[in-house]
This record gives structure tokens, C-alpha cells and sequence, in this order.
């Protein structure tokens, strides 16, 4: 079992003869990952590493049959090939491409949510169920296969997390980058509700930053007592300037909300593990479970 | 991208949206004679990319051609501090002279796009004049919060609403135009807010956009040329600039721990964590997916560069960038950049090994911590002792000279 992709998964990657569509679809090859197609536009019928490549993604899915597109083209035509995936009936997508205008976003997420599209992104480094498929950029081997969930809007620091708990003797089901952008396809509702549902998983962890209310509204969930699993949480930036944008679009202080403390403070109310130092995340996970009996 | 209340205001003109009568000036001077040409009394309002400018004294009314001189003298060049802008201030260099509007009543108007709902949304409220937050806290039931369809856009019906809940029966026609083309500059110029507070009604009965606030999405400059054409640097500040320039991304802070990390969230985390340490960090620093050479020696030049700074905290989880390549590109950037104080050292991920040992035989002088707990306890404890070196050797200077004088 896995969460949202699988080692059956067929993934098309948009973008394919770019620098980093080319390096990352040939590393996702290597880690295991099914990529049946590329796709990029006046490109079509070239090859890369052995990946045939199409001029749109209506005959890539003609013809290979992709399940899910990974999305590696520039911000100006992004959204553009978001919806391109989602006019070929394509269902699951994952858009590494970050500084996508925010009003194209806006467009793009009221198709998805009429079409019932999963989209992962935008500015994310993707999702990876270790030792089965790897659908982004980050570095497959600092995962391993194992029992925790893990739902970031940072890239870095996923891998920091990640690393932690592997460090700590656990494992993770499956690792998701939800995006660092104030508008992303999926909140972490959506990857708590899924991770409750998957056996494989035991607890999870929510990485959170600063900005906006998804930490809140996912502890407002939590709360309702939608969620059995132990759930932990860390969120970065208590020590950003607030009005400031702290790299990623969605990681600003606007007036008094979006703190780090509120956040903290929802999180706590819900019952939420709250580790508040990030040097100690995957120690804390590995002493609660055994506390707890679950691993 | 934040624009000038001027800048603001030219666009809203082009969109036929009524504004005062009003020119930006350089020059006390120049503020005089646009005041003659306006007729009094004129306001001046301090043309600067913060908010809270008419609380800290950045907007005043003129009702004497001695008051504008008197005024403008007093303006120009000075620091403004505002709830927004932290103790350092910013400079007054452009004064907004426009034509006192006679106003009836203040109305607030603002669009953004709301994250929870991931569409535009209209917030008005006939309470115009104070922040919008502290309507939300006083009088919450007159806040108007309309969610807009990105395809079919502000539609008349929800535009009708809003007259009514405004009381704008008498401006009907007037309103209608007004609403419908903000809704245009919001989404015709790619804006993250677009605030009027007050929109006026005037004496005569017509509306009039008094104030104005643009924020344009960084993100859509690329397809926004005229307004990143009017994007002011004279307010950045300089190293912030410089890196941007060089691809990095850079926010000073007050501590004494310079930053350089790889990734906006682990920068975030190294901040955060260095402070549990008991350490102070200089700044954030998100050195991107790259990390080469010269970004590196360009990250050093700009740590550096702050007297403040004690040591410095390199951070760099290996991922799509390797550690042995970061490695290397440290070495390269030492010889580029003289760097005196204590460097610490935590590389982990993709060839860490590697990148380690390419550190040990360089025959430099690091710290090196296995992991972010480790390096932040070390990096703290080295600004603090230095630091402490720094005072006790202040210390002995000045116990030496009392001696000297007493001798």
C-alpha cells in the first residue's frame, strides 16, 4: 500500500528536455519510477534516456497511458500545462515549478477542484513512497521504507525530516511536498485523511511554516476527531521579521496572523505532539511511539 | 512588489478611476509651487513602501501657503518611524501634493486574494478611514466579504450588493463603474492587495479614491513590464539588493550568527533552531538549489560584511546539489573571500562523506557538527564567547587607562 502514487504508477513528465525535466525524470527512472512519456511541445518524437517525447499530452496519453504528470515547465507556461494534463484526463499531478503568478493559480485550482484533480504543488519537491516510486526531486536515498507520513510545504526541510527519521531507526510510508506557495493543490486535510486511511501508516508529521491558516485548519480537523493516529507537528520561521516574505511566496507574517505561535497553539489545543525544537524531530517521534507501544 | 500611493493612484487614473487632483514632488520648492497651482488647502502625504504613515505623522493637511513651506521643510529627508518600519526608520524623499478632497463620509474597499478560498475576494466596510483590523475586531458585522469566481469575475449582482450594504443608492451608476473597474486593475495588473482607505464620498456627493495601496504578485512581473518599470530601490537595502542580483535570497536581522543555507524552509529552521541555542542569527539566507562557488563567496562577501556578525553557520542538506560539490565551492569561495571568523560546518545528505573529507584535508580551519542540534550549540557558543572576549577585552582597556590616569 502507499498513499496517493504507487509502484504500478505510470508518470508522464511535461517538460522533459529542459535541464532539470531531463536530470529528474532520469533519476526517478533509477529509483524504480514508471515514466512512460515525456512531453514538450515542438519536441515531440525525440527521445530522452530512452523516454519518447510528444508534442502534447493528449498523444503522449494516446499512446502511453500515463496516471500521473510531473510538471518541470517554466512559471510563465505552467499553469497553461497544468491544465493540459487535466484536459487529458489525467487525475494526479505534481508541479515542481516555482514563482507560478498567483492569479493563474486561481484559475487552475477551480478546474482542479470541478474535475476532482489531485494536484501536488506548485513549488514542491513532489511525492516519494520510499522503495517503491519516487515522483519529484528529492534524493531517494535518505528515505526508508517505513511507518510515519510526512506532509511539508518546504522542500529542505522534508529531506531534514525525513533524514531525522531514518536517523531515529523508523521509516516513512510516504512523503509528501504540499508546496511553498500561497495557493497549492492540496492542504494537509487532504494527506490526513489519507494517511488515516493507509495501513501502512502509524503516525504522521505535518512540517509547517509560517504564513497563512493551513496549520490551523488542519488542527481544527484534527480536532474534530477525524484523525486516531498520533499526529506531530514542527513549524519554521519563529524567528521570521513579520511583513516579510521569507523565500517561499506563501511564508509571510501578514499583521498578527499566520505566526508560528498561533499556529503552535491550534496544534497543541488539538492534541497534536508539538516539537518545537527541529533538532530533536525524529528522536521525539521514535520516544512517543515506543511510549505509546505503536512501534 | 509594493508600489507608491502615487504610483497607485496613476493606475487607477488610467482605469478612469477618480482620484485628487495631486502631483509627486522632490523638493520643498517643488511642493510650494504644485500647492499654488492646486489652490489650498492641500494635503501632503509622505510617498514611502510603508504602512502607518499617517499615525507616525507622514500625512498632513495645509491650509496656509506658510504651512506648506513649513510643512514640506519639515518632511523631506526626514526618517519616518512606523509600527511597520522598526526603530531604523525610512527616509522621506517624495511628497504627494493633491487637493484636499471635502469629505462626507469614508468608505473601505480592498481586494486580495483570500488563501483559505483560493479566490479574490472583496472586503468593504462603510467604517472607512480606520485599519481594517480594527474594524474586524470592533464592528465585525460590518465587514462585507464577497468571494469572486476567477471566470465569470465580479458580477453586477454581487456589485449591486455592495452599493446597498454601503448605502451608495445616490452614486449608483458611479459605484457600479468604479467597483467593476478596481476588479479590472486587480486582475488586469496581477496584484496580491489593492486597498483604498478612505474611498470618499465628497461633499458634492461623488466618489473619490483619497488613498490607495497596490501590491503587485512578484511572480507576474515578467508579463507586468509597466509596473515593474516603477519598482523604487532607493528603499532596499543594499545587500539585500546585491544578493538578489546574484540569485540569492537574503533578509537581514539583528543577531551576530550569519546564515548560509541551502532551501527557504531548512533557512527558516536554522534561524529558529540557533535561537533555542541561545544564539542571535544575522540573517536569513536561502542559497538555492545551486550553491556554486560564486554564490558561495558572494554569501560570505555579504555575511561578512556586517560588523555584527561573531561566526558563521553553514547549513546545507545534500539533495539535488552534493555535498562534495558544496564542498569544493566553500574551499573556492575562501580564497576569494578573507573570512576571520569561526565557520562552522554541517553538510548531510547526498555524498556527505565525501564532502567531509574534501573539508579535512584542505587544512582550513572549521567547525564541523554532525548534525543541526550540534552546529547550532556550537555556533552560538562561539559568537556568545567571542562576544565575551570582545566586552572583557574592553574590559581590561579600560581598567589599563584608569590605571594610567590614576598613576
Amino acid at each position: 500500500m502507499a498513499v496517493c502514487v504507487y509502484r504500478t504508477s505510470r508518470v508522464l513528465v511535461q517538460g522533459i528536455t529542459g535541464k532539470e525535466g531531463s536530470y529528474h525524470a532520469k533519476a526517478c527512472k533509477d529509483y524504480g519510477t514508471k515514466i512512460v512519456a515525456g512531453v514538450t511541445p515542438g519536441k515531440g518524437g525525440q527521445e530522452v534516456d530512452g523516454i519518447p517525447v510528444f508534442n502534447t499530452v493528449e498523444e503522449a496519453v494516446k499512446e502511453t497511458h500515463p496516471n500521473v504528470s510531473l510538471i518541470f515547465v517554466p512559471p510563465p507556461f505552467a499553469a497553461d500545462a497544468i491544465l493540459e494534463a487535466v484536459g487529458s484526463g489525467i487525475k494526479t499531478i505534481v508541479c515542481i515549478t516555482e514563482g507560478i503568478p498567483v492569479l493563474d493559480m486561481v484559475k487552475v485550482k477551480r478546474v482542479i477542484e470541478k474535475e476532482g484533480v489531485t494536484l501536488i504543488g506548485p513549488n514542491c519537491p513532489g511525492i516519494i513512497t520510499p522503495g517503491a516510486t519516487k515522483i519529484g526531486i528529492m534524493p531517494g536515498h535518505i528515505f526508508t521504507r517505513g511507518s510515519i507520513g510526512i506532509m511539508s510545504r518546504s522542500g529542505t526541510l522534508l529531506y531534514e525530516t525525513a533524514d531525522q527519521i531514518t536517523r531515529a531507526g523508523l521509516g516513512q510510508s510516504t512523503c509528501v511536498g504540499i508546496g511553498g506557495d500561497p495557493i497549492v493543490g492540496t492542504d494537509y486535510i487532504f494527506w490526513l485523511k489519507k494517511f488515516e486511511e493507509d495501513p501502512e501508516t502509524e503516525a504522521m508529521m505535518i512540517v509547517g511554516e509560517i504564513g497563512g491558516n493551513a496549520e490551523e485548519k488542519a488542527a481544527e480537523f484534527i480536532k474534530s476527531g477525524a484523525i486516531k493516529k498520533p499526529v506531530f507537528a514542527f513549524i519554521a520561521g519563529r524567528t521570521a521579521p513579520p511583513g516579510r516574505r521569507m523565500g517561499h511566496a506563501g511564508a509571510i507574517i501578514m499583521g498578527k496572523s499566520g505566526t508560528a505561535e498561533s499556529k503552535y497553539q491550534a496544534l497543541r489545543e488539538a492534541g497534536v505532539h508539538v516539537i518545537e525544537n527541529p533538532g530533536i524531530i525524529g528522536e521525539t517521534i521514535a520516544k512517543v511511539l515506543k511510549e505509546k507501544a505503536i512501534i | 512588489m509594493k508600489l507608491h500611493e502615487y504610483q497607485a493612484k496613476e493606475v487607477l487614473a488610467n482605469y478612469g478611476i477618480p482620484v485628487p487632483e495631486g502631483r509627486v514632488t522632490y523638493f520643498p520648492d517643488d511642493a510650494w509651487m504644485v500647492s499654488m497651482e492646486l489652490g489650498l488647502p492641500v494635503v501632503l502625504k509622505a510617498q514611502v513602501l510603508t504602512g502607518g504613515r499617517g499615525k507616525a505623522g507622514g500625512v498632513r493637511i495645509a491650509r496656509t501657503s506658510d504651512e506648506v513651506r513649513e510643512i514640506a521643510q519639515e518632511l523631506f529627508g526626514k526618517k519616518l518611524v512606523t509600527k511597520q518600519t522598526g526603530p531604523e526608520g525610512v527616509v522621506i524623499r517624495k511628497l504627494l501634493v493633491e487637493k484636499a478632497a471635502d469629505i462626507e463620509r469614508e468608505i473601505y474597499f480592498s481586494i486580495v486574494v483570500d488563501r483559505t478560498t483560493s479566490r479574490p475576494t472583496v472586503i468593504a466596510s462603510k467604517r472607512g478611514g480606520m485599519s481594517i483590523e480594527e474594524v474586524a475586531e470592533k464592528y465585525p458585522e460590518d465587514i462585507i466579504k464577497i468571494p469572486i469566481d476567477p471566470v465569470t469575475g465580479f458580477l453586477p449582482y454581487q456589485i449591486r450588493r455592495l452599493k446597498y450594504d454601503l448605502g451608495l443608492m445616490a452614486q449608483e451608476k458611479e459605484a457600479a463603474k468604479i467597483f467593476s473597474a478596481l476588479y479590472k486593475v486587480f486582475v488586469e495588473k496581477d496584484c496580491s492587495l489593492l486597498e483604498l482607505n478612505p474611498l470618499v464620498v465628497t461633499k458634492t456627493g461623488h466618489l473619490l479614491a483619497v488613498d490607495a495601496k497596490m501590491d503587485v504578485d512578484d511572480n507576474a512581473l515578467f508579463r507586468r513590464k509597466e509596473i515593474a518599470k516603477m519598482r523604487d530601490l532607493t528603499e532596499a537595502d543594499p545587500d539585500e539588493l546585491e544578493a538578489r542580483f546574484s540569485g540569492l535570497n537574503f533578509i537581514k536581522l539583528q543577531g551576530n550568527i550569519g546564515c548560509m543555507v541551502n532551501g527557504a524552509g531548512l533557512a527558516m529552521t536554522t534561524m529558529d533552531i540557533i535561537k533555542l541555542a541561545g544564539g542571535e542569527p544575522a540573517n536569513f539566507l536561502d542559497v538555492g538549489g545551486e550553491a556554486t562557488p560564486e554564490t558561495i563567496a558572494k554569501g560570505f562577501e555579504i555575511i561578512t560584511r556586517d560588523p555584527k556578525v561573531k561566526a558563521i553557520f553553514i547549513n546545507i542538506f545534500g539533495g539535488i546539489v552534493r555535498c562534495d560539490k558544496v564542498a569544493n565551492g566553500i574551499l573556492q569561495a575562501l580564497k576569494k573571500v578573507e573570512v576571520k571568523i569561526p565557520v562552522v560546518i554541517r553538510l548531510t545528505g547526498m555524498n556527505r562523506e565525501e564532502g567531509m573529507e574534501i573539508l579535512k584535508k584542505s587544512g582550513l580551519k572549521f567547525y564541523v557538527a554532525n548534525d543541526l542540534k550540534e552546529a547550532a550549540k556550537m555556533v552560538s557558543e562561539l559568537a556568545n564567547s567571542s562576544e565575551k572576549s570582545v566586552v572583557e577585552a574592553k574590559k581590561v582597556e579600560t581598567k589599563q587607562q584608569n590605571e594610567k590616569k590614576e598613576k
